[in-house]
This record gives structure tokens, C-alpha cells and sequence, in this order.
């Protein structure tokens, strides 16, 4: 596209250059400035065709995702049953402990046969046991809780904000719809025009999901009750882990490495390997952790340290290769200069080189850990993806040990489940996952511009 | 060029302070500096001059042990300061820079404030016991480097936000603030203007009074006015060392009459 071509006539060229004025463009400039003109052109279409994929990906992510992020829930008051509850009567924590979920369903049906007969609502059931398909299996449950914490309440009716059922959220949201439940066992039209009708009548209620943000995984049956709470926290003592093995290791690896390593074969050797380690593909990684991390070194299953140790190994070389460019871009004036006045290299290093290099090792370490946090393939080996039913670490020696998973392996376990409402809270964890991601991008940004301003 | 005040200038013979026996440098396979054998005097300023590549630069950085950070080079012979061999295995060079200062061609000074520039040396060498020593140092430093004046209301402005010449100025202050014996310097006027360029050489011919200074430069003129003596490079040789004023007048190598009259270089 250039015109470095010498000119064919050869003796005749500078014969052209006489005479001419300088407000006619001469055919040289012409095509030299056509070609600009394209280049510029091209570019302009390449930044379009990159922004259009943003949007497309960004608006694809916010209209599926969204829906996770709001949940139906049903106000009811239950009428806790002394009768059914605690038959004897003696408001004993073990006796009321022996009745099970199974004892608390009725009360529950029972009681939205009552609210429903009370407000009017039309398309009641014969048997109490059909309105359970309105309400989440953890209906229940959370009813049973409720009064092992305090047995005092039994006999009282109090009021219960229970999960709708997945069905019943998705026709809310419009992912369920009379059509597509036709051949649905678990839910059927009449339950619909139940859902609708609790709706007018201020029963049943969309409202922000926050157990989406703070909750832990759950079972394949109830997606209504699933949140990312638990990988939430997985994946936050992973990059603990992480940024306290990775960012000391690498930088003094990299200070080593640029400032005092002798040049010489086996220092070229070991930067080819570093920059082999950066390009070897994450599962191998993975593999590697599942060999020396557990099954040699027995550490436990699933547990958030082999996982922040298995991205420690990924992460490291990014953390490296990044740290040594921001070295290698301080200028050899510096050393020189603290040199010149007597100070020792590791004086010149810590005192000059690395406050100048600062913001390329931080940035470096946040874009490493970015990637780390977004990797999903390692995990998948050291068991960390799947459905690990884990609640809320206990404590700091909890959260690093017990079986946890991480955001994008609870993401990557939704998107395989086989409700669709599984597939919408995937959309909505990827859209957490993505906050995070931006969150670290922008601080690893304003770090860069505060430590720059410095001088 | 010839300029009269060489021939005012009396030199009397001084004590020797760094003294170059059979030097040679290797970058690699390259042989930069031959066999160079120089004596340079105390309280004296001693000008290096010579076409570009050389070694001038090369052996001004061996004086104070520079070319140790670079990985290819290898220097041989024996340079003595005050009868010390410099590259003796017991010698750090730490402790050798100390006492040998350099000022480099390119104003370098720390992306900090004025002050700390001035300090920082001090501070790694505990010259200061307190603040208020220090502070002493500073002034005291930045007075010798002509730059007090400029400078004294904004110590704490970044040393990189002076001009080219201020800058210098800022690095000769730095370099003398560690009371070196010997200073170094690196063709320190190429990137500054011809009024820079004469606060520079001003400094220079007062630094005399305490230090023996050493100043590689390009420009002939430079050379004929700061210095006392002054040695010729030519291919990694020293072709002359002598009296500036003999050099200039009546050089008694061709070659280097060839350089100063400009028909080499």
C-alpha cells in the first residue's frame, strides 16, 4: 500500500520533481493520500465491527441475565398447627424436631386454600396437596426453620414470604407460557390463572433477588432457591490465595531475574520457559494440581487453596512477563544515577527502579488475576465445578479448606443444568462475574493513574 | 581557541589521585582501551577528549567502576586511587562510588523532589545525623551546585520539572552532596544551551578548589577553557596527555594536531 517502490524510469526521477505548483497535487501524492484515506477507512470499520461485538455480547448478557436477578415470591400467613406440629404438646425441641418437611406441607397448603378462599380468588383445587406446585420445595423447609428457631410461635399464624417455583417465576418473567408447559407434569394451565389471579390480588410479588447475590448453589429441582453467595466467596479466598502466593513470587522472580541474574544461557533458558509456562492451555494446569497438589500432596478436594494454588501456577507467568517489561521500561538513567551517587544495586532497585515501575506490576498482577478469577477449565480437574452442596464457610481456615466452587464453574454447572430457569441465573452469574471482572479492571486503572501522577 | 587564558593558567605539579597502569578494556570481544597508562591530579580538572567511539567514555567509567554493570565487560590492568587498587576483590564498588562521583551526559535526576535528590545520597551513606543536618547538606550542596537561588523556594517541586540545565546543575549538587574526592562527567554540557552550558563550566572551574574533576567532552573549546590538563583518545589509545595549553599550542603527536585543527573526528 506504500510507495516505497523505487522509481522504474531510475535516471528520470528527478527530472519530474522540476516545475510543478505546489497547489496542484501531483499523481504521487494523490495516491499516496488515497491510500491514507483507505487505511483510515479500514480502521474505522475494524473499531466498528470490535464495538458492534461489544454491544451485541453486552446487550445478549443484560436481556438474558436480567431475569436472574428478580425472583417471585408468595406472602402467606400459615397457620402453625400445635395439632400437627407438636402433638404431645410440650413444646420439647426434640419431639418438635422429629416432624419433618413433610409435616409442614399441609399447613402450607392448607393455608393458601384459606388466603385464597378469603380473598376470592376464583380456580381453587380440590386437593390442598395441588397448590404445592405455586410454591418452591423449599417452601417448607424454610417454614420448618422458622419454627425450630423459635417453638414458641407454634399455635400463632404468622406471615411467610415464601419462593414461588420456578415454573410459576418463569411465567411471571415470561419464560413459561400456556404453551409451553402443556406437557409440564409439574405445573398445569390451572395453576397459571391461579399465579395470575395472587398477583392482582397482591399475593404474589417480582421483586430483586438478593438470594441470588448471597445464596449457595442448590439441587436440580429448585433453581428458584440457587445464588452465587457461596462461589461468590469460593472464588474470593481463591484470588486470596492467589495474590499472596503470585504477586511476592513473581515480583521478586522478575527483580531477580532483570536486575542481578547473570546473562547466560540458563537464565535464557529459564525466559523461554516463562514464556512457554504463559501459553500452556489452563486444563494442563489443572491436571497438574490434581497430580502434585492432591493426590500427592493430599491436600483436600474442591478446597479453594488447591484451586488459588493451581491459578497461582497460571498466573504467575503473566504476573512475570508483566512485572519484567515494566523493569526493562524504567530508564537505564535511573540506575545509573542512583548507581553514580553510591548506592548499592538492591538500593538503586527498591529505592528507584521498582516505585517506577509500580504501575505496569500492578496492572500486570490485576490483569492476572482477572484471568485467573474468569478460569473455569483447571477447576473442572480438581473438582470444583459440579454441584457441591456447601453453605457458608465458618471461618477463614473454612473458607479455604472446605469443597467449594467458583463464580465461573457455578456458572458453567448452571448452564449444563436442564431447567431453563437454570439457564437464566447462568445468564445473571455471568453478569456478576463481569461486574467483578470490571471492578478490578477499573481499579487496576485508577492504581495506574495515581501512581503515575506521583511524579 | 587558542585562547590566552590557557597560558595564564599556572599548573603547578599536584599530588596524584587516581593513577592507570596498563589499562585495558574488553566489551566482549572488542578491545576498547588499550594499554592506557595516565596519571590525573588532584584539585585539577583533567579533560578526556577525542573522536566519538574513542573509549573516552569508556575509560571515565572505570575510574569509578561503572562498566561493572555491564555484563560484557572486562577490564584489566590497574587503576589505583590514592594507592588503593580500585579493583582490588576486597573493594566494593558501593564504597568506591562514594568517593568517586559521576555526573552523566543526560540530566538524570530521580522523579522526586529536589530535595530528595539532593538527599538521597546522604541518607544512604549516613552523612546527616539529623534533619537539620541534612538540610544543611542540602543547601550547602545546591549552593555549590549554583542552583540554590533557583531553587530555594520550591524543594519539594520534582526534580524533572527543572529545565535541561537546572536539571545538570541538580545532578552535580546530587553527585558533590555525597563529598566525593573525585568527580566524573560525562560530556555533562551535550544536551544543554550555550547558557547553561557556561553556568556548567563556571561550576566546574570552582569545583576545582575541592575535587579532582574529570570531564569528557566533545567540543574542544570546552576542553580548552575548563581544563588543566588534558589526554587525547584516538581508537582506544591515549595518544597525548599533557598541559591543555601544550595540547592546543603545540601538540606533539600528529595525530592529535590532526583532531584539534578538525581533520579527524
Amino acid at each position: 500500500m506504500t510507495d516505497l517502490s523505487a522509481n522504474p524510469a531510475g535516471g528520470g526521477a528527478p527530472a519530474a520533481k522540476t516545475g510543478g505548483s505546489l497547489y496542484a497535487s501531483d499523481a504521487r501524492t494523490r495516491r499516496r493520500n488515497a491510500a491514507e484515506k483507505r487505511f483510515r477507512i479500514y480502521g474505522m470499520i475494524a473499531v466498528g465491527i470490535g464495538l458492534a461485538f461489544v454491544v451485541a455480547l453486552l446487550g445478549v448478557i443484560l436481556v438474558n441475565g436480567t431475569r436472574g436477578f428478580q425472583q417471585t415470591y408468595l406472602t402467606v400467613p400459615v397457620y402453625l398447627d400445635p395439632a400437627k406440629l407438636d402433638k404431645k404438646g410440650e413444646r420439647k425441641l426434640e419431639d418438635i424436631k422429629k416432624v419433618s418437611t413433610f409435616g409442614y406441607s399441609p399447613l402450607i397448603d392448607n393455608a393458601i386454600q384459606k388466603i385464597l378462599a378469603d380473598r376470592g380468588i376464583d380456580g381453587t383445587f380440590e386437593k390442598p396437596k395441588e397448590y404445592r406446585a405455586l410454591l418452591s420445595a423449599s417452601a417448607a423447609a424454610q417454614v420448618r426453620d422458622y419454627v425450630l428457631a423459635d417453638p414458641r410461635v407454634i399455635g400463632e399464624t404468622v406471615e411467610f414470604r415464601l419462593l414461588a417455583s420456578s415454573r410459576v417465576d418463569g411465567y411471571l418473567k415470561g419464560r413459561v407460557t400456556r404453551e409451553s408447559i402443556a406437557r409440564d407434569k409439574n405445573i398445569s394451565a390451572a395453576h397459571l390463572d391461579l399465579a395470575d389471579g395472587m398477583l392482582a390480588a397482591g399475593l404474589m410479588k417480582k421483586t430483586f433477588n438478593w438470594a441470588f447475590i448471597t445464596g449457595a448453589d442448590a439441587s436440580e429441582s429448585r433453581p428458584e432457591q440457587a445464588g452465587m453467595g457461596v462461589s461468590m466467596l469460593g472464588s474470593l479466598f481463591m484470588m486470596l490465595v492467589v495474590l499472596g502466593l503470585s504477586l511476592p513470587i513473581g515480583v521478586a522472580a522478575s527483580i531477580y531475574l532483570e536486575e542481578f541474574a547473570p546473562k547466560n544461557r540458563f537464565t535464557d533458558l529459564i525466559e523461554v520457559n516463562i514464556s512457554n509456562l504463559a501459553a500452556v492451555p489452563s486444563i494442563v494446569f489443572g491436571i497438574l494440581g490434581l497430580a502434585v497438589f492432591i493426590q500427592f500432596a493430599h491436600l483436600p478436594q474442591s478446597a479453594p487453596l488447591v484451586g488459588g494454588l493451581v491459578l497461582t501456577l497460571m498466573t504467575l507467568p503473566t504476573i512475570i512477563i508483566s512485572t519484567r517489561a515494566a523493569l526493562k521500561a524504567v530508564p537505564p538513567s535511573i540506575r545509573d544515577a542512583a548507581l553514580g551517587v553510591g548506592a548499592s544495586k538492591m538500593q538503586s532497585v527498591f529505592h528507584h527502579v521498582l516505585p517506577l515501575a509500580m504501575p505496569g506490576i500492578l496492572t500486570g498482577t490485576i490483569i492476572g488475576l482477572a484471568q485467573a478469577l474468569g478460569e473455569t477449565a483447571p477447576l473442572l480437574l480438581i473438582g470444583m465445578v459440579g454441584y457441591i452442596a456447601s453453605n457458608y464457610p465458618d471461618g477463614i481456615a473454612s473458607g479455604f479448606l472446605d469443597p467449594n466452587s467458583a463464580m465461573p464453574a457455578q456458572i458453567y454447572e448452571w448452564a449444563k443444568r436442564a431447567d431453563p430457569a437454570y439457564y437464566e441465573r447462568a445468564w445473571g452469574g455471568i453478569i456478576i462475574l463481569l461486574l467483578f471482572l470490571m471492578t478490578m479492571n477499573i481499579i487496576a486503572i485508577i492504581l495506574r493513574r495515581r501512581f503515575e501522577r506521583r511524579w | 581557541m587558542n585562547d590566552m587564558r590557557i597560558l595564564e593558567r599556572s599548573v603547578g605539579t599536584k599530588e596524584i589521585k587516581i593513577s592507570a597502569r596498563g589499562c585495558q578494556v574488553y566489551y566482549g570481544d572488542t578491545h576498547a582501551i588499550k594499554d592506557v597508562d595516565i596519571d590525573i591530579e588532584d584539585k585539577t580538572v583533567t579533560a578526556f577528549i577525542g573522536p566519538s567511539g574513542c573509549g573516552k567514555s569508556t575509560f571515565l567509567r572505570c575510574l569509578n567502576r561503572m562498566n561493572d554493570t555491564i555484563d560484557i565487560a572486562r577490564v584489566e590492568g590497574t587503576i589505583t586511587l590514592d594507592g588503593e587498587d580500585i579493583y582490588d576483590p576486597k573493594v566494593d564498588p558501593v564504597q568506591l562510588r562514594a568517593k568517586v562521583g559521576m555526573v552523566f551526559q543526560k540530566p538524570n535526576p530521580f522523579p522526586k523532589s529536589i530535595y530528595d535528590n539532593i538527599a538521597y545520597g546522604p541518607r544512604i551513606h549516613g552523612l546527616a545525623r539529623t534533619k537539620a543536618d541534612l538540610d544543611e547538606i542540602v543547601e550547602k550542596s545546591l549552593r555549590r551546585g549554583a542552583l540554590w537561588d533557583e531553587v530555594k523556594d520550591r524543594l519539594d517541586a520534582p526534580g524533572t520539572g527543572l529545565s535541561g540545565g537546572q536539571q545538570q546543575r541538580l545532578c552535580i549538587a546530587r553527585a558533590v552532596a555525597t563529598e566525593p574526592e573525585v568527580l566524573l562527567m560525562d560530556e555533562p554540557c551535550s544536551a544543554l544551551d550555550p547558557i547553561a552550558t557556561a553556568q556548567v563550566e563556571e561550576l566546574i572551574d570552582e569545583l576545582r578548589e575541592q575535587y579532582s574533576v574529570v570531564i569528557v567532552t566533545h567540543s574542544m573549546q570546552q576542553a580548552a577553557r575548563v581544563s588543566q590538563k588534558t589526554a587525547f583518545f584516538h581508537l582506544g589509545n591515549l595518544v597525548e596527555f599533557g598541559e591543555t595549553g601544550q595540547i592546543f599550542t603545540n601538540p606533539s603527536d600528529p595525530r592529535t594536531e590532526s583532531y584539534i585543527t578538525g581533520r579527524i573526528g
